[in-house]
Parts: structure tokens; C-alpha cells; sequence
């Protein structure tokens, strides 16, 4: 791996982008790495946009300052494409994950960068979490995630998601699980 | 145990680490899960103290004060507006030589509304007889906190102490944390049990008024406990090195200043991030260092002084400012500097001001701009760092 | 008289009450009560501030150690049996 790397979380508040920062950071922290997240907090309202922010590095993590040109862009939410632009700044070989329904092409994004998606909406429903209307995808797409991102593995992530999920432990770990399997690359 | 954690929690962690036996708290942004925190710790009993829910901050202080008479160890956090409704009472717990211990999570003031982080609150109670200390990581905000209760419930000196902690730069940024096992933090720190306290069956006034013919006397020996408690603050932190392995510098922590041609003085988290400049920087050949202020009081006159004997330049990073005057760092270190037989160039930066982002970039310009200021001499005059409309500059 | 830093406490603490200072020396008017006059209002006692008066069957009874000389209670009272008479020096 390069020394450090940096992910960027793009969702709506009420979501859990902030947990699904600290789920990934405490992950890299069960594999041996020094880890940072933190979020961007504007004044927190449901469905308002959120970022938030990891690092993950081999050596202790000391630069306090925000992430403007990070390695990975995670969208828990894809109608924020519309409005943000979540591709700012990202590494030429940067990677971006996706929240995106099954089966649907992605919406024109630009070619430079490599894509993968996955249902995260509806495998949060299928498990439960959240609810109807407003399900909780962090975990599910941290579980994708892991399949993405070498540094973390799936066991990792689940055991992290087993520590910090506030309710329905299980059930956010087997969504994690089923997302790891359900995790595509896909082209533009 | 190595565990991944905000800094709000990592100071819950401290308190509970120095068994606080009282907490009286009120929420406000970004402070609030560390009350939260406590709270759950003490319906779990997993701490055992006594929280109690106030109305404001100026009651959380005045209950803190009024169980430390009692000889319980108090804690309390707040933030910004909540540390300025506390002024009175901070003067009250430093004037009956208190030794509360109390997170800031350190945040600018409003209007304009912000709930990010500069130190204007901070620098602002400088006067309230506390001594302060600038964290500059979340392992730093705990540590601290044990440390502080060792510091202040020392026999000379007994005064309140206030950690300060980054608004979200620390409080919502989760890292590894070492949390120190119960019985290393019990031997090393031990029960609360002052000289002179309030007890059931006994009344005794505190604090209660004096003539001018002694008030005097008192203020002068809270003087000589400030001055004491530096060499308190210096014999803990060796002592804590001893018993965790850790260590923070003690007044003033240098890093790569001994051969250093210009050093940057800064304090808090910007720190972190100024150290990754000063490696870049060093790797290109260029002489720097960073200064880091880590008790502000008791104020490390002796610590720049020294340094001052080493460096060319000394540029001088505030995150907060004394309108009318300068940055108070900057006004403190030229004060203890007036007489030193070689003085360095001087320069104050103004940065950072309501979660305005510290970058790598800001540090290194600041940096560039003192190797000018080497050759040119001082400038007194504060630069005002990124603002919009003011000519940009980049290294 | 003051005492040197070295010989005073970390702060001022005080073991003695407060009562031990005699304030009714303080006084210049004396308020004398006719009880022949009083209604039990209570109302002199309810607003002394010194706390000097104490109701015996319902009426004043003044305690000249601690009462100030203030002269509310004859200011209140509805029945104006309360007087404040000139102290003379003894």
C-alpha cells in the first residue's frame, strides 16, 4: 500500500456517514494500521448533506488538517450527485463507491476514475435497519467496502461494526456480509 | 488498552481514569458526548461518582466549587459561551484554591455564530487564575487529565486546572488511544484528601471577605503557587513518563528546535499538523522547528528564553486575537524576551480563526515568509493568514 | 491587624457565625412597641431584615442585640404602635 491513505464519506445526516467513517477507521485499527476519522460537521439536520473523513497509514497519523485530494469517495447516497460534487479533488487513480441501485447504469461520470456499486438502499431493508423509508446503509457499505479496499478485510469490518453499531449488532454485520458479495465494479 | 476513540470520549476516559467523585455539567456543542459519556459511566456504575444535571455552566462551576470544598475531586467540561457564562466562578475555584479540573473543548466565539474550533474562549480566561493546557492529540487530552489532578492537588500549590481540547479537530476525531489500566492510574495518582475542607457538624465560611489591609497577601500566595506549579508540572510529566511512557515537554514541547534556524510557536492540534511541515521542510534541508505551547499558564517564560538564545526567527502562530493589541501568544513571548542578550526576528500569524482549515500549505508560507523576516528583522504588525480579499500567498 | 502570606490560609476561612457580631450597637433609633396597639399582623416581622424580631403570642418581641435601628418595622406597621425613639449615650 502507499503510506497513507484517504477516504471521503458523502451522505445525508441521518444516514450514519460519520459512523461509517469511525466503523472503517476502527477496521484499519483491528489490521495493524494508525487510523484518524473525523467528520465535517455543519449543523447537524436529517437528509442535509454530511461529509466526513479517514485516514489510514502504517505510521502514526499526526496532519490535523481536512482531506482535499482523497484515494477513495464513498456516496451512501446517490441523489447527491445531483447537488454535490463528489468527485472534487480526488486522486487521478482514485476510486469511487457507490450506493446505486442494482441493474441501473450510472449516470454520466467522467472516466478517469474507477467505479463500483452497490444496493446498499435495499440490503439495509432487506436486514431491517433503519427504517421503510429511511434505511441505515454505513454498515452495509462498509462491508462492500472492505471488498474494495485491500488494506481491510471483511472479518475486520464486521468486528468493527459489531462494536459500533448501537442496535441490531447481527443483523448490520450479515448486511455487511451480503454486501461484500454483492459489490461490483462497473464501467461508465 | 489501545482503542480507537473521539477526543470527547477520551476525555471522559481521563476523568473517570482520575475517579472524579463529583461532575456537574451542562451540554453545548461539541462538547456534549463527553457529558453523555460520563453520564452513562456513572448510571453504570462503572464510575462511581456523583452527576449532577445544572442549568447552566455558571452552576456546573459553582457546584464543582462547592463539592471540592467539600474535598471531593470535581470535573466538569464545557465550551466557548459556556466557559464565558463561568467567568465568575472560575475566579471563585482559583480565589478558594480549588483544584477542579475541567475540559474546554476549545471553540471560537460568536457573533458570527461558529461551533468550530479557535482558542478566543480559551485565551480569554487566561486571568481566571487556572492553569491551561494545550492538547495537542486525544492520547494528549487524557493523559493530561490525570496528570492535571496530580499537578493541582499538590500541597503548594492547589488551583483548577482547564485542558484544552480542540473543537471536532479533537472532540469528534476518532484515533488510538491507550486508556491506562485502573491500577497504574490508582498508584499513580492518588485519593483527593485536602488540608482544610467543609464537613457536616463543622460550618466554615470560605473565601470570605478581607480588608485591603490583607487581600494582598492572599493573591500574592496564589502567585507563588502558579510559579511553583511549574516545576510541579515538569517533576509530573517525568513521573508520568515513568509509570506510562509517555511524555509531553512539559511547559513548552520543542521539536527540532536545538539546531533550528526559525521555529514556529503554536499550540493545540494545529501542531500535529505543523510537525509533518517541519519533516517535509527538514527533508528539504531547511532549518525548522515547532515551539509547541503546551501550558500557556503557568506561562513558559524560562522555556522561550532559552529558545530564543537558539533560533533566528520565531514566527508566532495565535488562533485567536487580542483586538486592539496582537495575538496573545505573540504579546507574552515578546514581553519575556525584552531582555535576552540576542533576540530572534518576531512575527505573529493570525490563523485558524472559526475552524478556518490550518493546511500544510498556511504553515509552510508562514515558514517561507520568517526565513524573509531572518534577514529583514521583526515585524510587529500581525499577518492575517487566508483571508479572503488580502493578496493570497503560497510557498 | 494583618498577618504576613506566610502566616494566613490558602484562602479566607471563617469558623466564627456571624452572630457573634453584636450589630444592634449599630443603632442610633430605637423602635419602642406598644402592645397595647398591635393587631398580630405579623407584618413587622415578616419584613425586618435582620431577622431582630421574634413573635411572642403573636407580637413583636425586639432583640435589641441584633436590631439595627432600621425603623421598617415602624414604617409597616398598620396599627402604628411601633415608635423609633432617639438613643441618648449612657
Amino acid at each position: 500500500m502507499h503510506s497513507l491513505i484517504e477516504v471521503r464519506f458523502h451522505g445525508r445526516g441521518g444516514q450514519g456517514v460519520v459512523v461509517a467513517s469511525e466503523v472503517l477507521a476502527n477496521a484499519a485499527f483491528k489490521m495493524g494500521f494508525e487510523v484518524a476519522s473525523f467528520p465535517f460537521f455543519g449543523v447537524e439536520r436529517r437528509g442535509a448533506p454530511v461529509t466526513a473523513f479517514a485516514r489510514i497509514d502504517t505510521s502514526p497519523i499526526r496532519i490535523r488538517s481536512s482531506i482535499y485530494e482523497p484515494d477513495y469517495v464513498v456516496v451512501l447516497d446517490s441523489s447527491l450527485l445531483k447537488g454535490v460534487d463528489v468527485l472534487e479533488g480526488l486522486k487521478r487513480s482514485g476510486t469511487v463507491f457507490i450506493n446505486y441501485p442494482d441493474g441501473k447504469c450510472l449516470p454520466t461520470l467522467p472516466g478517469d476514475f474507477t467505479y463500483f456499486t452497490l444496493d446498499a438502499t435495499s440490503i439495509a431493508a432487506a436486514h431491517g435497519i433503519g427504517s421503510k423509508v429511511a434505511p441505515i446503509v454505513n454498515t452495509a457499505m462498509m462491508g462492500g467496502f472492505s471488498r474494495i479496499c485491500d488494506e481491510v478485510s471483511l472479518e475486520a469490518m464486521v468486528e468493527s461494526i459489531l462494536e459500533k453499531a448501537p442496535v441490531k449488532k447481527e443483523e448490520n454485520a450479515a448486511a455487511a456480509r451480503e454486501a461484500y458479495e454483492r459489490t461490483r465494479e462497473v464501467s461508465t | 488498552m489501545r482503542k480507537v476513540m473521539t477526543g470527547n470520549y477520551a476525555s471522559a476516559y481521563g476523568a473517570k481514569a482520575a475517579r472524579a467523585e463529583v461532575i456537574a455539567a451542562y451540554p453545548i456543542t461539541p462538547q456534549t458526548s463527553i457529558v453523555e459519556k460520563l453520564a452513562e459511566f456513572v448510571s453504570t456504575g462503572e464510575l462511581r461518582a456523583k452527576f449532577v444535571p445544572v442549568e447552566s455552566e455558571h452552576s456546573a462551576m459553582a457546584a464543582c466549587v462547592s463539592a471540592s470544598i467539600l474535598g471531593a475531586r470535581t470535573y466538569t467540561a464545557t465550551s466557548s459561551h459556556g466557559l464565558a457564562l463561568m467567568h465568575e466562578v472560575l475566579m471563585w475555584a482559583s480565589g478558594a484554591r480549588l483544584p477542579v479540573v475541567m475540559t474546554n473543548v476549545s471553540r471560537a466565539m460568536a457573533p458570527p455564530w461558529s461551533v468550530w474550533v479557535d482558542h478566543m474562549d480559551s485565551v480569554a480566561e487566561r486571568d481566571t487564575g487556572w492553569m491551561q493546557f494545550f492538547c495537542e492529540s486525544n492520547q494528549e487530552v487524557l493523559d493530561t487529565i490525570v496528570m492535571a489532578y496530580k499537578v493541582c492537588e499538590s500541597r503548594g500549590i492547589m488551583l483548577p486546572a482547564m485542558i484544552i481540547e480542540d473543537a471536532f479537530i479533537l472532540s469528534h476525531t476518532s484515533e488510538p488511544v491507550d486508556v491506562p489500566d485502573q491500577d497504574s492510574v490508582d498508584s499513580f495518582l492518588p485519593g483527593y484528601d485536602p488540608e482544610v475542607k467543609l464537613e457536616v457538624g463543622k460550618p466554615m465560611g470560605f473565601g470570605s471577605l478581607v480588608r485591603p489591609d490583607q487581600y494582598m497577601e492572599f493573591r500574592y500566595k496564589s502567585m507563588l503557587a502558579m510559579r511553583e506549579a511549574r516545576n510541579r508540572i515538569l517533576s509530573v510529566d517525568k513521573e508520568f513518563k515513568q509509570a506510562f511512557g509517555r511524555s509531553y515537554g512539559g511547559l513548552l514541547d520543542e521539536y527540532m528546535c536545538d539546531d533550528a534556524e526559525v521555529a514556529l510557536v503554536a499550540a493545540g492540534s494545529v501542531a500535529g499538523t505543523a510537525r509533518t511541515v517541519v519533516d517535509r521542510l527538514r527533508a528539504k534541508g531547511m532549518r525548522v522547528g515547532l515551539a509547541r505551547i503546551r501550558a500557556f499558564r503557568p506561562f513558559p517564560f524560562e522555556e522561550f528564553r532559552s529558545l530564543a538564545g537558539r533560533v533566528e526567527g520565531m514566527a508566532v502562530l495565535d488562533r485567536s486575537y487580542t483586538h486592539g493589541a496582537a495575538g496573545a501568544f505573540f504579546t507574552e513571548i515578546l514581553g519575556a524576551l525584552y531582555d535576552v542578550p540576542k533576540r530572534p526576528a518576531m512575527k505573529n500569524y493570525i490563523a485558524g480563526l472559526g475552524g478556518r482549515d490550518i493546511t500544510p500549505n498556511v504553515i509552510e508560507t508562514i515558514f517561507d515568509d520568517m526565513f524573509v523576516r531572518c534577514k529583514r528583522g521583526s515585524d510587529l504588525q500581525p499577518e492575517w493568514m487566508d483571508v479572503v480579499g488580502l493578496p493570497r500567498r503560497r510557498s | 491587624m494583618s498577618r504576613s502570606y506566610e502566616d494566613i490560609p490558602l484562602t479566607p476561612i471563617s469558623d466564627t457565625p456571624s452572630t457573634v457580631n453584636m450589630t444592634g450597637l449599630w443603632r442610633v433609633f430605637m423602635p419602642i412597641v406598644d402592645l397595647d396597639k398591635c393587631k398580630k399582623c405579623t407584618l413587622c416581622w415578616k419584613f425586618c431584615p435582620d431577622a431582630a424580631i421574634e413573635l411572642v403570642d403573636g407580637k413583636p418581641k425586639i432583640d435589641l442585640g441584633y436590631c439595627k435601628g432600621c425603623g421598617i418595622c415602624a414604617n409597616e406597621c398598620p396599627a402604628e404602635c411601633i415608635t423609633m425613639v432617639k438613643e441618648e449615650g449612657e
